[in-house]
This record gives C-alpha cells, sequence and structure tokens, in this order.
C-alpha cells in the first residue's frame, strides 16, 4: 500500500536521471529509537523518508532479549511460572495462565472450579491495567498528558489489588500449575468491588476527554488503517483485528478456564484505524469490568490447588510476620508429625512434578491478541521446550503496512495503537 | 467439527495424523510442507486460513533432529491444526511457508535465528533477536550456557546443565 506516495517515487518506476531519480535522492533515512519516548520500549524503527512522508518503515527489535524460552529448559515445571510471567510484562497473569493451561493439558488435569474463577478474575484486571497503561502511554505520546497521569494512577489501584492478592504488584508467578499459589485474602471482594463500582465512572471521563476531541480525532482517526484481510494475512490477532470488524476473541471461540459461563461482548468496529482500537480497548475495558463482577458474584468455594500430593506445589503460604512465608502449622507438620510429608515436600521442592511426554498449544485472549503456549515435554522433570506466541511480537510486523505513506508523526500513532510490549516481543 | 472428526477427515489425505489430548498432528515429509499447507488453508471443509504460530524443537542426537511445528488455525470452523515437519541434522532446510502464510516472515526468521534452520524462498533471512554477529543458534540444546566466574576461591560455578541437578 502506497497511498499518498506519487507514483513516479514508487520503485519499480523509477528511471535513471529522470526527475523521480532525482527525488529519490533526497531520500532520508532516519533512525527512530531505540532509545526514543515514544517506541513503547527498546524498538527500533528504520524510517526511510520523503520529507514527511514515509516510503518504508523496518522495526528492528531483540533489544530485550532474555532467553526466557531457553531458561525454562533448565529449571523445574513449576519454576518455568515465575519466568514466563517476565515476558510480557504488562499482562503477567495471561502468560502465566496460558503456560499453566499447557502444562495442565499435557498433565491431564483442572485446576479445581474456585481457581479457575480467580483466575479469570486477575486476567479481566490485568486486562483493564494494561489497556489502562495503553491509554496513558498513548495519550501521552499524542499530546494528551493528562490521560497519561488518569491512567497510571487507575492502573496503580489494579497494582494495589494484585499486591493484595499475590504479594506482588508485577511478575506475580500466583497462578501455579493446578491452581493458584493461594486464596484470595478476606478483605478482596469488598475492595475489588468497591473498585470496580468507580470504574465505568472513571471510563467515562477518559471519553468525555478524549473521543470528541478534536485533536485525539485528527492524530487518530482515519490513521494507520489496516484492513481485515491484510491483519489476518499478516498474523494480527486481538483489538487490532477487532477494530477491521473481525469479531474473533479466543475466550468466546475456544473458551478457557470456565469462560463459557460469564457473558460478554467482543466490541469489533469497522473503520480498522488508531481511532477504532481506541475505542475497541475502551468497551473491552467496560466488559473486563462486567466480568469481574460476574466472577464475584459467583465465587464458588472450595480449594485453590488440586488435592493430588504428587503434583500439588506442598507448601501452604501464609502471611507471617516477616512476609507471605509457610504456614507455621503445615511447617510443624513436616518437621515434626510426617517423614513422608517431609521426603513429599523435599522432593518436590528440589525436583519438582514429571510430566507425561507430549506436546500441547494453548491459546489464552491477552490484551494484545492471541498468547499461545507451545509446550514440549519429554517425560522428565523440566520443560522440553516452551515456545511463547506472543501477540506483541505477532502483531508488530503490520507496522509497516500501516504506515507506509503516511506522515512521520503518524507513525507514532500508529505504533501506539500496535500496542506493542517490547518484553513479549524479545522475550 | 469435533478433533475426532477432524482428525478422521485429515486420515482420508494424509498417512501420519495423529490426535493426542484433543490436538490434531499431521506430519508430512520434508517436500511437502508448502502443498500441505496450501491444502490446509483451501479445503472448503477445514479452512485453516490463519497461521498462528511456526516454532521448532531441537532433538540432538536424533533423526530427524529438528521438528518445524506450525499452528494453524481455522476461524470459520473453530478448529485448530498442527503440521509438523522433521529436519535431518546435515541439512537443515525447508521451504518457506511466506507465500503461503506472510505471518510466518517473523517467526521463521526467529527458528533461523535461534536453531539456524534456512528457508529458502524466505525474503529476508536475518537473524531477528539476536545480535547480528551472534555466533551459533542459542536455543539449540547443544549450545554452550557459559557459566560464571566467582572471587571465592577461584571458583567457577557450571552451567545449569553441568550440575548435576
Amino acid at each position: 500500500m502506497a497511498a499518498g506516495v506519487p507514483d513516479e517515487l514508487d520503485g519499480a518506476q523509477v528511471g535513471r536521471g529522470t526527475k523521480a531519480q532525482r527525488l529519490r535522492d533526497d531520500l532520508l533515512v532516519v533512525n527512530m529509537g531505540p532509545q526514543h519516548p515514544s517506541t513503547h520500549g527498546v524498538l527500533r524503527l528504520l524510517l526511510t523518508l520523503d520529507g514527511e512522508t514515509i516510503v518504508d518503515l523496518k522495526p528492528i527489535v531483540g533489544y530485550l532479549h532474555t532467553g526466557i524460552e531457553k531458561n525454562t529448559e533448565y529449571r523445574t515445571w513449576q519454576q518455568g511460572v515465575t519466568f514466563v510471567t517476565r515476558a510480557d510484562y504488562l499482562s503477567p497473569f495471561f502468560n502465566e495462565l496460558a503456560y499453566c493451561l499447557s502444562v495442565e493439558r499435557l498433565l491431564g488435569i483442572e485446576a479445581p472450579p474456585r481457581a479457575q474463577a480467580i483466575r479469570v478474575l486477575v486476567c479481566e484486571l490485568n486486562r483493564i491495567a494494561s489497556h489502562l497503561v495503553w491509554l496513558a502511554t498513548t495519550g501521552l505520546e499524542l499530546g494528551a498528558i493528562s490521560m497519561m497521569l488518569y491512567g497510571f494512577r487507575e492502573r496503580e489501584r489494579i497494582l494495589d489489588i494484585f499486591e493484595l492478592i499475590s504479594g506482588l504488584r508485577m511478575n506475580h508467578a500466583y497462578i501455579r500449575i493446578g491452581g493458584l499459589r493461594m486464596d484470595l485474602p478476606d478483605d478482596t471482594d469488598e475492595r475489588i468491588r468497591g473498585y470496580l463500582k468507580e470504574l465505568p465512572r472513571r471510563f467515562d471521563e477518559y471519553e468525555s476527554l478524549l473521543t470528541g476531541n478534536p485533536i485525539w480525532l485528527e492524530r487518530n482517526r482515519g490513521i494507520g488503517i489496516l484492513d481485515a484481510g491484510a491483519a489476518e494475512r499478516l498474523g494480527v490477532t486481538g483489538p487490532m483485528l477487532r477494530a477491521a470488524g473481525v469479531p474473533r476473541d479466543v475466550r468466546k471461540d475456544e473458551p478457557y478456564s470456565g469462560y463459557e459461563r460469564y457473558q460478554f461482548e467482543v466490541p469489533t468496529r469497522t473503520e480498522a484505524d488508531c481511532f477504532a482500537r481506541y475505542e475497541i480497548r475502551v468497551s473491552e475495558m467496560r466488559e473486563s469490568v462486567g466480568i469481574c463482577e460476574q466472577v464475584l458474584d459467583s465465587l464458588p468455594a472450595g480449594p485453590v490447588m488440586i488435592e493430588d500430593p504428587k503434583l500439588r506445589w506442598p507448601a501452604q503460604l501464609a502471611v507471617g510476620p516477616d512476609g507471605i512465608g509457610n504456614d507455621e502449622g503445615y511447617v510443624r507438620h513436616i518437621m515434626e508429625d510426617s517423614m513422608e510429608a517431609l521426603i513429599n515436600h523435599f522432593k518436590m521442592v528440589t525436583q519438582g512434578i514429571r510430566v507425561p511426554a507430549g506436546e500441547v498449544y494453548m491459546p489464552v485472549e491477552s490484551p494484545r491478541g492471541e498468547l499461545g503456549y507451545y509446550v514440549v515435554s519429554d517425560g522428565g522433570i523440566r520443560p522440553y521446550r516452551v515456545r511463547v506466541r506472543d501477540p506483541s511480537f505477532c502483531n508488530l510486523p503490520a507496522l509497516p503496512e500501516m504506515t507506509r505513506g503516511g506522515l512521520v508523526a503518524d507513525v507514532v500513532a500508529c505504533t501506539a495503537s500496535v500496542d506493542p510490549v517490547m518484553g513479549g516481543v524479545d522475550r | 467439527m469435533t478433533p475426532e472428526e477432524l482428525a478422521d477427515g485429515l486420515r482420508r489425505r494424509f498417512d501420519d495424523v495423529l490426535l493426542a489430548r484433543g490436538e490434531v498432528t499431521v506430519t508430512v515429509g520434508r517436500d511437502e510442507v508448502l502443498d500441505a499447507l496450501r491444502a490446509l488453508r483451501d479445503d472448503a471443509d477445514l479452512r485453516f486460513t490463519f497461521l498462528a504460530d511456526v516454532s521448532c524443537t531441537d532433538w540432538p542426537g536424533r533423526d530427524p533432529r529438528i521438528w518445524m511445528a506450525y499452528h494453524l488455525r481455522s476461524p470459520e470452523r473453530n478448529l485448530r491444526g498442527r503440521l509438523k515437519v522433521g529436519l535431518p541434522e546435515d541439512d537443515l532446510r525447508v521451504a518457506s511457508a511466506v507465500e503461503v502464510f506472510p505471518a510466518a516472515d517473523w517467526q521463521e526468521r526467529e527458528i533461523y535465528d535461534f536453531f539456524g534452520v534456512t528457508f529458502d524462498g524466505h525474503p529476508d533471512l536475518r537473524r531477528i533477536l539476536m545480535p547480528e554477529d551472534w555466533v551459533g543458534h542459542p536455543l539449540r540444546k547443544d549450545h554452550p550456557l557459559g557459566g560464571v566466574p566467582t572471587q571465592y576461591k577461584g571458583a567457577f560455578v557450571p552451567p545449569p546443565d553441568e550440575r548435576g541437578l
């Protein structure tokens, strides 16, 4: 697509010594990033410019490669959670969930109903938090500084809830193989409900600030168009695909963790531009609030970890005087009462579980699209291969298609609308 | 369509179809990859029009050494399937899927980078995540992991695969 580029500038048609050739010589190659405030982390864009017009754009990635996939191959199955949660750092729960669901499918087990419901709850809160960061940073980049402050303010409240639930604001390692690390604290329900009640009003505020704002419209409407055909061809998923009118959502199409129990819409738009992506993400936050409320209304009682002592993590965590640690009663049990329990604890902590040989691919719907885990086991105590199909990595190649023929300033809006998280792209 | 029905349907066309844990895997020869991908994409009953993921697994000491895995999705029929191809150690190359699924572009670059598989016909086969001058392919099982020299009595902490854990 080269809309906006005069025909004579098209590479194939440039003849020697023509006026077009002389214009060609004026092309400017500019590096944007990897250290640039508007490239969402260490993303480098190699721009070929004709004046203000983008002739070509090449995303260059890899600056944040941390070897997460490789690392998991040298740890136990349970330790894998603590690695994958660091991949896409804005949606840690989704990484944990997809990894655990994969391993659970290999083991042929399912988490207890209460654990499944809480997984949905934390994931949807995480979706809101992730979209809020997207809205905040996009606002910052397009000149809506107050949006940045509001977005991070609200997200901080969600991180407080995560800290309440898991002890950590990010990289929680809360979802574990077979269930959850620990149950919700007593006052969580109240805290989350109080916050959920407040959120729709906040979303109204953002929309009254942005949706009709002439500058916001000017910067977003009709910019970075990626139609459904191109999006599918390039492997794009998530809000970007839904903004092109394709109502695809793993939660609806292939429900996991009990998503079929909750009522929610999959918002779509047909404009396929940056503005449509903004509308989609705001609508998704509203849907997520609804899902969280439904989870809280129907939260089943019961354990949050499977019972099988050969598979469950052998700890009972509690908050003690020095933070989260093993429950005193449990420590007494393994140290004084039962030799077998001590042996089991020791074996589980040092070796962990064995997972039958095989391979699975498990997709979940992360805030950025289809997050898939391809996990291969050779029957041992460590994963043989953990492949992360990260939606940021798969959506980013669409950026040249979106920006070509547009203006330099629009690159910022387009990159923002992809919502790439480099931790996920580079892993 | 259930995974069982999908597997039965695929058995009529492919010799090696496996159904395990509700996931259907088709294994084809190296020269048949593109034909198989095209067939799965264009078949009116299957319509695997979306390439979700391309990845591979390294099995040193076995033949084939590298197993490619293409994860396909059929949004129309709500199906998922996996296509697998084995590559022998002395000739790690396979036809690029980019002409059938442009979505394979970066994913094949990543496999080239991490495993050293060459994709014939790929438009831009360069390293993507590792630095350009990196030597070796880090996600291969035999890539050295390093280790850490320490100051304490000159001890050297061996890499995790040599610690005997």
